[in-house]
């Protein structure tokens, strides 16, 4: 049944793509939930935090001392974004939130490309984008070993902020953080610190999503039209919930390749651009909370 | 001492709801009327068909991002694909109809364009916010992959860019920049009037109730379908108005891909940094968004020479944009027109303190 395996292999290329968009969403979950700020300039960090590793790599930096400064970097980039943009629009409607985060995004996309250059680098991590022999043996399917790779990695990194947020004192403060701000800073919660954290975490989200997806597809500017391949994630997660973005991200992946595979052809193909938004749109029609998104409930 | 209201009675109804009720108002609109009708005796063609019309053309798209953004409340990131909606529209009926004027052919793809915003603003009666902004860029992309992919749109014609039609009217070809400059600012004088008076009417009124509290507004008998619809087709119609001119008055090509996402952040960032919910604004924002790169360029030759690279300055020019937008934000939210009245309060009473 060649037809079925096929059919499979487009599935499985799918879902595996499909979590390196969940862990692209993870960085605006995280943000969301903290801070109510819809990060537009998560995709810009993405683009930043993996351009500055190849970068580091580039001035001679082996890979075990890269990481860490490109963490580090992060960590300054997330906290300069609390102080400079967010402390002071605090209290500010979502609208204008997001709107200062675009702005952010143009910001850290032109400094990008002012410290590192415009040019498409490469990015070694050591595992290739070939398929993995036994599973193609085995079944005919081809099966990219960085796809799994990229999977596993990203289901570590949601098993990681999972326990995090459930399990430790600053996970605590997280979630206090999330429910009510006010409440939270009434409490002790340090709320400066928390965002602070917030920011430097999803910068670290930020970065392991870039190396994945740069290794896949080379280190570019279009890094940032990658991530907002997020959105869609986002919107049928839910903002607010992580398992409901990584269970997202796994339909979008699957259903933006089954689309392009089985139905592009008929319409000329090239539809992997929208047909994401278009699924988010339907569903938001349906259900505007998402799949576990809390209730949106709106009171005059 | 030249601006004030000293003296300057109302004494009935017709009086009091004047769209300019002060003399000195009037005479400054009348003066940058007769100015921006003389204009192209004074500039060349490089000022009129680099700077003056597409600063006209952004203005009136600015307009109607602000229409929805700014008065009823509407995040919208897809501002671009209803210009390109507008564009292609026009492309097609002077193609298709012989012998429409341009005109009549510039309102009808203004009417698909609001066509089209009315579909894609449904979701808006369930969604809002940032739901609705990423259900506007859905819309974003579908329109311009659409433009795309059907050859019919642009009439199968396979080099992808198409020259746009001379632009003919009442059997006159309207060629040079000075003339094209004519037409558009013709429609943009009537369009932005129109849009005065829709907002500071019973239209713009309950645009912005839906803006301010949606579920207050439906409580007050505004029927939320129709604003919401309302507003997106008529910004829609000013974005595809705005396209079509834009498409053939400046670009002189009917492309896609001009109408791509950073065109619609552009125009966004227009109406943030002019100020949101202000006629005015649309103007200044689109004003600054065009000419601050251009000064950029002509302030880093200057400084640099020739030798500094083109990727930079647009790097640069990225960045600066970033922070401008953060700075309005933090420090003047409603933007340009907000400094603008500010002048005109001191004005008033110039040269006196209190």
């Amino acid at each position: 049944m060649p037809d079925f395996w096929f059919f499979l292999e487009v599935l499985v290329g799918g879902l595996l793509s499909g979590t390196m968009y969940a862990l692209v969403a993870l960085g605006f979950v995280l943000i969301y939930k903290a801070s109510s700020v819809f990060n537009f300039a998560q995709g810009a960090m993405v683009f930043f935090a993996v351009l500055s590793f190849v970068g580091f790599m580039e001035l001679g930096l082996p890979f075990w001392a890269a990481l860490p400064v490109t963490v580090g970097l992060m960590i300054l980039v997330g906290m300069g974004t609390e102080r400079f943009v967010l402390r002071p629009l605090v209290n500010q409607s979502e609208d204008t939130l997001l709107m200062a985060t675009i702005g952010l995004a143009f910001v850290i996309e032109g400094v990008a490309q002012l410290a590192w250059g415009v040019d498409v680098r490469r990015l070694d991590l050591g595992i290739r984008d070939e398929p993995i022999n036994w599973v193609m043996d085995k079944t005919g399917m081809l099966v990219s070993q960085l796809d799994v790779t990229a999977a596993l990695v990203a289901g570590i990194m949601v098993a990681a902020l999972a326990l995090l947020f459930s399990h430790t004192k600053v996970g605590r403060g997280l979630r206090a953080v999330a429910d009510d701000h006010a409440a939270a800073l009434s409490i002790g919660i340090p709320l400066k610190h928390i965002w602070m954290l917030v920011w430097a975490t999803a910068g670290v989200v930020a970065l392991v999503a870039g190396m994945l997806w740069g290794a896949r597809s080379g280190v570019q500017f279009a890094l940032v039209w990658v991530a907002l391949k997020a959105l869609p994630v986002l919107i049928i997660g839910g903002f607010t919930s992580v398992p409901g973005v990584i269970l997202a991200g796994l339909i979008v992946g699957a259903i933006e390749k089954i689309g392009e595979v089985f139905i592009g052809p008929y319409v000329g193909g090239g539809i992997e651009g929208w047909s994401p938004y278009m699924l988010a749109v339907l569903f938001l029609l349906i259900r505007p909370e998402g799949l576990f998104g809390e209730k949106i409930i709106r009171r005059v | 001492m030249l601006y004030r209201e000293a003296g300057q009675f109302r004494t009935s109804y017709a009086q009091d709801s004047q769209i300019f009720p002060l003399r000195q108002d009037r005479v400054g609109i009348a003066i940058l009327l007769i100015a921006a009708v003389m204009l192209p005796f004074v500039a060349n063609s490089y000022w009129l068909s680099a700077i003056l019309i597409p600063w006209l053309v952004l203005s009136l798209v600015a307009l109607g991002q602000n229409i929805l953004m700014g008065y009823a409340g509407q995040l919208s990131l897809g501002s671009a694909g209803f210009m390109a909606v507008g564009a292609f529209a026009c492309y097609n009926l002077i193609l298709r109809i012989d012998g429409i004027p341009f005109v009549v052919a510039v309102a009808l793809s203004g009417v698909c364009a609001a066509l089209v915003g009315i579909v894609f603003g449904l979701p808006s009666l369930r969604i809002r916010g940032l739901y609705l902004a990423v259900a506007t860029l859905a819309s974003q992309f579908f329109i311009v992959w659409a433009l795309d992919k059907f050859g019919w749109f642009k009439n199968y014609d396979p080099a992808g860019v198409i020259t746009a039609q001379p632009i003919v009217m009442f059997g006159h070809n309207f060629a040079t920049p000075r003339e094209k400059y004519w037409v558009v600012l013709a429609i943009v004088a009537v369009l932005a009037l129109l849009a005065k008076n829709m907002a500071r009417g019973s239209v713009g009124r309950g645009w912005m109730a839906v803006r301010d509290m949606d579920v207050a507004a439906e409580v007050m008998g505004f029927s939320l379908l129709r604003t919401k619809l309302q507003a997106f087709a008529i910004s829609s119609f000013y974005c595809g108005v705005g396209g079509a001119l834009f498409a053939f008055a400046y670009l002189q090509t009917v492309e896609p891909s001009a109408f791509g996402i950073d065109l619609s952040f552009r125009i966004l960032f227009m109406v943030i940094i002019g100020g949101l919910g202000t006629i005015m604004g649309s103007f200044l924002g689109a004003g600054f968004i065009l000419l601050m790169p251009i000064f950029l360029n002509i302030f880093f030759h200057s400084a640099f020479g020739k030798s500094v690279d083109a990727t930079i300055t647009s790097a640069l020019e990225q960045v600066i944009f970033g922070v401008m937008i953060i700075m309005f934000l933090i420090f003047e939210p409603l933007g340009l027109a907000r400094l603008w009245q500010l002048t005109k309060e001191r004005l008033r009473l110039w040269p006196f303190k209190h």
